[in-house]
Parts: structure tokens; sequence; C-alpha cells
């Protein structure tokens, strides 16, 4: 039956089957697992300089995009979650399948695609050299942009791209709006499945952060990370956030569902919530923190924290003076060791939290200012928190399957 | 009808205020009148320089203008008008006060080319580039750029305007995005979260490398002369869809909160559907089967067949693929009924919305059912042979209308369905 069911036909539990990762740090569930245990970190001084950013971690692409056809049509940020979303399908024991795959439903967290800076570049000099003829810049994109760029920085084509190269094709929904986004894909999917609107679900998103466009965008806002690499809570002298780049996908299911094909979890996602704080006096993000962490459900003292706090003022602060009040959860900023990846941050969140619990330990603190402590047991709850640089709240409960 | 639960079980989605600006003008009153009786909003463009482009027409909003000029503030005004004239159709919650979440469609954000073309001025280098903007772009005097081209910055300003609850999520499903927009309002009321829903969806985006981009794919009509003759679904000489800009805004809420404070009751949203084409990019399946799929899935969603659907508002794009296409997958789900239900296209008229257009022709569709009167598909002069749909040519028809289709379609393989009711199912 592919009708919506009664909202009071119950609350499903949900299960997390799947988990893809492709970040600065490597490709897999191992390759970043071990990165995180041994505290390296990706990051790019140079290239972009003063900006610093995280690069991917380069991958064998044909082994989740065989067709180069397929590739060329993409632009990197769309590569890279294409890939990433075809190891979640892999991990979930999907991959190829029509039957299920046809029914999957998808909500894919996206921002826009990379620019082709040369045309850009190639129109500004020709305004600076006084070339202002009506028609101008119509005629320089005219004849200079390709004619499928366009397909390539459409946000929805990150969601294309997934269905044309591994068939995820019941539904498809792409949410936009920074790093919320990422929270409410997760919130939304969830909330489908455990009132029975659906069954299982792929969601996610990705980001390129080697990305001069996208680095003009928030230098307008200061928000960027300059000169030198310092983790999240050592940014007091200099705010702001390292742009970084991951593909994270999850394939969640309703418990019955998994159990059906004989799936095996990782983790349970429990709850998902989200704000909308208008941040207009001091306090608000942590007021709003407050309010999404009573939301939650039942917490146990000793958990853990996976946070996406960016680095960026006032945010992160408020988000800082937030956790001091939950001083027994072991905090991890997970933007220290993968940079901010924006619409994926929250997702990749969701991920390494059900792998944490999966592999029966949090990773160690990659921090020195005494906000991330030690976590001698495993994780039986992890909070995963997601404050916006600029707007957007949300919050999830990620817990071990009882 | 007096249930205020569907035959499912769920709660009734009904509608309770519709707002609207598209090229024919703000408001439901104007727009009806000049809808029905086929006038077009297609115009040549004076925006921007038209010289060097293919297509020079475009289905503009020339009469709202913001400053400074930007298509996603454009975007953001036009959805404003919008909401302003459902809550007042509503009259619920208070000013500032809406009572349930936002699903706004918009489409994807960034920095365009006046502002960049402003930052290109303040740096300074023999041959400009990237790093060059960079230099000048922090320090704090561009930062209202970063507000207006953060993707969220269109439902963040919306849902602090009408007090919206929760978190706003701005989607895009390409074409299908106002059809979607709907859908979601539609579920969060059927699983009991929320009484009411406010969702929106609103294009302002004919900048001239918006317009290249469509161009570029071969997608847009270049029968620029006159402007309002472009637009030609199901005609034989159709040869794209024509841009165009406009916003549509309904509140949804669910039968019982609506009969409990007396509110006008304008339709029902009885189903939606959706189902992934993962052909191609830019093309639909040859075979129709997802298009098809979507189709069944939406009857299916609202528990009906297809002869209980009396006139379908197309997605009908008027390029070559698109009309050929629906008509397909329509003709292979309704059977020999596709030749009797009247079928329309309110974009040879308005144009394509594009991100809009699937709230925009909800309404259109609604205003149908209140009216008893089915808008025109202008430019059709020409049938295509062989499209054997019953098109409602060139002049509105009266009719009795108790339930309409409508479908969106869009790049990416975005199909999305809905069915709307005068009155519960």
């Amino acid at each position: 039956m592919t009708e919506t069911k009664s909202s009071n036909s119950g609350s499903a539990e949900v299960w997390i089957t799947g988990i893809g990762l492709a970040t600065s740090l490597g490709e897999g569930l191992d390759a970043n697992w071990d990165a995180l245990t041994e505290r390296r970190i990706n990051v790019d001084e140079k290239g972009f300089a003063p900006y610093i950013v995280h690069p991917w971690a380069p991958v064998n692409l044909d082994t989740q995009i065989p067709k180069k056809g397929d590739q060329r049509q993409m632009e990197a940020w769309q590569r890279i979650g294409t890939y990433a979303a075809g190891l979640a399908l892999d991990s979930a024991g999907v991959k190829g399948n029509k039957e299920i795959l046809g029914r999957m439903d998808m909500i894919v967290a996206a921002g826009g695609g990379e620019r082709d800076l040369a045309v850009d570049a190639g129109v500004l000099n020709a305004a600076a050299a006084g070339n202002s003829a009506p028609g101008f810049l119509n005629e320089r994109l005219m004849s200079d942009l390709r004619p499928t760029l366009f397909l390539a920085q459409l946000s929805n084509l990150l969601a294309g791209n997934i269905a044309i190269v591994h068939g995820v094709s019941g539904t498809s929904r792409t949410f936009m709006g920074e790093e919320v986004a990422g929270v409410d894909a997760a919130r939304i999917a969830l909330a489908r499945i455990a009132a029975g609107q659906s069954d299982i679900a792929l969601i996610g998103g990705s980001h390129n952060g080697q990305r001069k466009d996208l680095l003009v965008l928030y230098e307008f806002g200061d928000y960027n990370l300059k000169d030198k690499f310092e983790p999240v809570w050592a940014r007091q002298k200099q705010s702001g956030f390292a742009l970084g780049s991951a593909g994270a996908f999850l394939v969640i299911e309703s418990r019955a569902h998994a159990e059906a094909r004989g799936a095996k979890p990782y983790a349970r996602l429990t709850n998902v919530v989200a704000d909308l704080s208008q941040r207009r006096q001091s306090g608000d993000v942590k007021t709003t923190l407050e309010k999404l962490w009573s939301e939650l459900g039942n917490l146990e003292d000793g958990g853990a924290i996976l946070t996406g706090a960016t680095g960026a003022e006032p945010a992160t602060s408020e988000e800082q003076a937030f956790l001091t009040e939950h001083p027994d959860f072991a905090v991890r900023a997970t933007g220290t060791m993968f940079g901010h990846t924006m619409e994926t941050q929250f997702p990749l969140g969701l991920a390494l939290a059900a792998l944490s619990i999966s592999r029966g330990a949090l990773f160690p603190p990659t921090d020195s200012s005494g906000v991330e402590i030690e976590m001698p047991k495993p994780p039986a709850q992890i909070v995963v928190i997601g404050a916006g640089h600029w707007r957007g709240e949300g919050m999830a409960l990620v817990e071990a399957i009882k | 009808m007096t249930a205020s639960r569907d035959r499912f079980g769920r709660p009734i989605v009904v509608v309770t205020g519709m707002g609207i600006v598209t090229s024919l003008g703000a408001g439901k009153t104007d727009n009806w009148a000049r809808l029905t009786a086929g006038e077009s909003g297609i115009r040549t463009i004076t925006r921007f320089p038209i010289d060097g482009l293919k297509t020079t027409m475009a289905g503009t909003v020339d009469f709202v203008d913001v400053e400074p000029r930007s298509s996603t503030g454009l975007s953001e005004r036009l959805a404003e008008m919008a909401t302003e004239e459902a809550l007042e159709q509503a009259g619920i919650g208070r000013k500032g006060d809406f009572p349930g979440p936002l699903f706004l469609a918009v489409a994807p954000v960034e920095v365009e080319w006046p502002q960049r073309l402003e930052l290109g001025r303040a740096a300074t280098g023999q041959q400009l580039d990237y790093d060059d903007l960079l230099r000048v772009s922090g320090g704090g005097q561009y930062a209202p750029y970063h507000r207006r081209f953060t993707f969220g910055s269109v439902a963040t300003y919306l849902a602090e305007t009408f007090g919206t609850k929760g978190s706003p999520i701005s989607l895009s499903t390409a074409c299908a995005s106002g059809a979607t927009s709907i859908q979601l309002g539609v579920e969060a009321i059927r699983r009991g979260e929320t009484d009411a829903a406010l969702c929106v969806a609103t294009d302002g985006s004919v900048n001239p490398e918006a317009l290249v981009r469509f161009s570029l794919l071969s997608a847009l009509s270049t029968q620029n002369d006159p402007p309002r003759a472009a637009s030609k679904p199901f005609s034989k000489n159709r040869d794209g869809f024509v841009m165009a800009e406009g916003a549509g805004a309904l509140v949804l809420e669910s039968y019982d909160a609506a009969v409990a404070r007396g509110a006008p009751i304008l339709g029902v949203l009885a189903g939606c559907g959706e189902l992934t084409d993962s052909f191609h990019r830019t093309r639909s399946s040859p075979d129709g089967k997802p298009i098809i799929g979507c189709v069944r899935k939406t009857l299916a969603d609202a528990g009906m067949t297809p002869e209980q659907i009396d006139h379908i508002n197309a997605h009908g794009t008027a390029t070559p693929e698109n009309d050929k296409m629906e008509y397909l997958a329509i003709s292979n789900v309704f059977g020999e009924h596709a030749k009797q239900i009247p079928v329309s296209s309110n974009k040879s008229m308005v144009g394509h919305t594009i991100s809009a257009a699937g709230a925009v022709e909800a309404i259109f569709s609604l205003l149908t059912l209140e009216h008893q009167r089915i808008p025109p598909t202008i430019n059709y002069d020409m049938p295509d042979p062989t499209i054997l749909f019953d098109v409602v040519g060139n002049k509105a028809r009266d009719a009795r209308v108790t339930a309409v289709m409508s479908n969106s379609f869009g790049f990416g393989g975005q199909n999305a369905s809905l069915i709307l009711t005068r009155e519960p199912i």
C-alpha cells in the first residue's frame, strides 16, 4: 500500500541500518574511525590562504559512480554526495535491490553547486576593461557557460544523481537552508517512518569546502577561519569556521522493516527536534538549545554529545555556555576534525554517533581547552547538536538498541 | 459531510486561505478574472538588456520592485504578498503568530551578478580572479549579502514576519517544488503534529543567468514575437516553456480545526503522490512509468478512481517532451476516460513559475472548483494530433468540477501530483 496510514497508528521504532562516509579523513567507516582514534586532522592552510579548508580525501570514483559520463555530469559536491550515498546503500545491504530502492524515500540536505570561476572572472575583467555595452553579460554567458553546468549546480540534482546512479527512486525531496537543512531532513524522514508514512529512507548531504565562491559568501559575514588552524573550542581570538568536504548519508528504516529483511542496525534514531531562534538577544541560542534538550526524551547522565558547533560567534560561545551546564557529558566538536560541512554537518554527526555506538566507544577528544573530556565507557546515548552559524538549531538522540 | 477523517482514518486536510501573485497581477480576484478571460502575462523583458539572448520574453512580475534588486529579494517579497493575502482570508492566529510550521518552496539561492560586479569594481588587480574578490568581501561592508544569499534567508524572513512555529523548511524539487511544499504540510497534519501549516512557493528568478541557463538546455520557447503567443501547451508548434515569476500561499488545516473556529473551507487536499524518475537528469523515462506511478500513487492516496477526476490542471509546460509524456502517462492511467476529461495548462498565460508553479496551479485548481469554470489554454490554434486530450482551448469553459488533479514534473526526475476536491470525499 502506498497511501499513508493514520497518524494514530503508533510510533514505530526507527533504526539506522546504513552509514556512508566520504570525508577529508577518508572513505568508509574504518578509515574515518581510524583517523578519529588517531586524532588525525586533514587541513589545507596554503591552497586557499589565508583561508583554511579541509580537502576531500581522494577516492576511486568508479567504485560507486561506474559511468564516466555520470561523473562528468556532476561537479565535485555532487560526486562527493553520490559516492557517499552509494556507500550508505552498500552498508545497509540494499545496493542494487530494485524492489527496496524503487520505494525508498530520499531527503537530501543541499546547498548549490560550484560556479565556473573562469567564466565569472572573464566577465569581471571585461567589465573592468570598460565593456558596458547592453547585453554584454548575456553574450558572455551565452557563449562561455557550459550547457550542462546548470544541472551540476541545481540543489535538487544531488538527489537526482543519486536516483540515476543508484536507483533510489521512491520519493525525492531536497531541503536547503544551511546547517538546519540537515536537521530537518532527518527530522521529517524520522517522523514519516515513525508515523507509518514511510518504511525506509536515505538521508544525508554533501559539501565541497574547496570552493572560492563559497568562501566569498561566508567572507561577507566574516565567518571564515583564517591563517592558523585551531580546534573549534580554541577560536576565541579568531572566530570562524574552516569549510570542510564530506559526504554523509544514512539509511534509516522502521525496526519491523529492518528485521523482516534481516538488516543489522548500528543504532536507533530516537528523536530529532529543531527550532528557529530569532537570535535577537544574547542568550537566545542557549535558551533554544535548552528547550530542544528538554524535548529530546529521557536522557541519562554520563552520555555523549557530538556537536556541529561551527566556531562562528556568538553561536559557539552560547552553545559552550549551554554545554557547561551538562558537565558530565563527553563532548566532541566534529568541526575540529572535519571542518564545517554546512548542510552535511548534522548528518555527519548522526553518522558518527551511530558509528560510535556500534563500535562501543566514543573516539578521543581533539581539544586541549577542557571542553572535551575522555569517555571511558561505551556510549548508550549520544545527543547530536547542530546550531547554525547564522540561523537554525537542531538536536537528535541516537541510542544503542536495547 | 461531517466525518473529520478520511477513509484511511487520517485527519482530512482542508484549505482555509489562499494568496497569489503572478505576471497577471496580485491577488486571487485579478488573477482569476484575467486567467479566465484568456489574458497573457508574458511580455518582452524590460528589467535588463535582452541583446544577445535567444529568448527575450518572460512572465515577469514587473509591478513589484525591491531594493536592492535581486531575484531572491523579489522571491521573498512575492512570497510575503501571497502569504498576507492567504492569512487575511483564513483569519487564523494573530498577526505575526501563525499556529503551525512553514514549508517554503524557493529557488536555489546564490550571489547574483549585480553584487558580483559590485565586488569586481571594488577589487583591484590586473587580471581579476576570485582571490581579488575575497580580499574585498570581508570587513562587514557586505554583511547584508551574506544574509540575502544564504539558502535559508527567505524562509527565515517569512518565519519571523508571520510567526510560524518551529524550524521553517526551505525545499527544492525543481518544477515540482510548490506541490512538494503542500505535500509536506498535508503529511504533517495527517501525522497529527499540527492543526495548521503554511505552505508557500515563490520564484522571482527571471535574471540574465537564469534565462541563459535554461536557454542553453534548449528548454525555452524562442518564439519571442508576440510574447503572448509564445507559450503553446499541447500545440503542434510548441517549442519550449516561458520562464515566469510568481508566488502562491496556502493555509492548510485539519478539517476539525477549521470547523471548530468557523473558518471558510475553500477545498480539500484529498491526495498527494510523488515518484522519482531515475532515467535522466532532464528527460522522462520513455515508457512514462515514473509519471504513471506518480499519478497512480496520488489516486491511491486519495482513495479515488480515475473516473472520479473531472479536470486535470496539467503541468503542460509546452516543451515538446513534457506535453507528450504527460499525455502518454495520463492516457495510460485513465484509459478512454483521458479523452473526456477537460485538461488545461495555466502556463499558457502565466508562464512557468518554476519553484512556485505547483502552489500557483493548486490555487487555480481550487478557484476552478469554487467557480465551476475551467480556465483556458490559450494559443491552442494548432492542436498536436498525437495528444488527444480534451484541451480547454482558448476560451474558458463552464463545467461541473468536483475533483481536480494538478501535476508537476521537474528536472532531476521530480514528479508530484495533487488531488483537490470541493468537499471531503
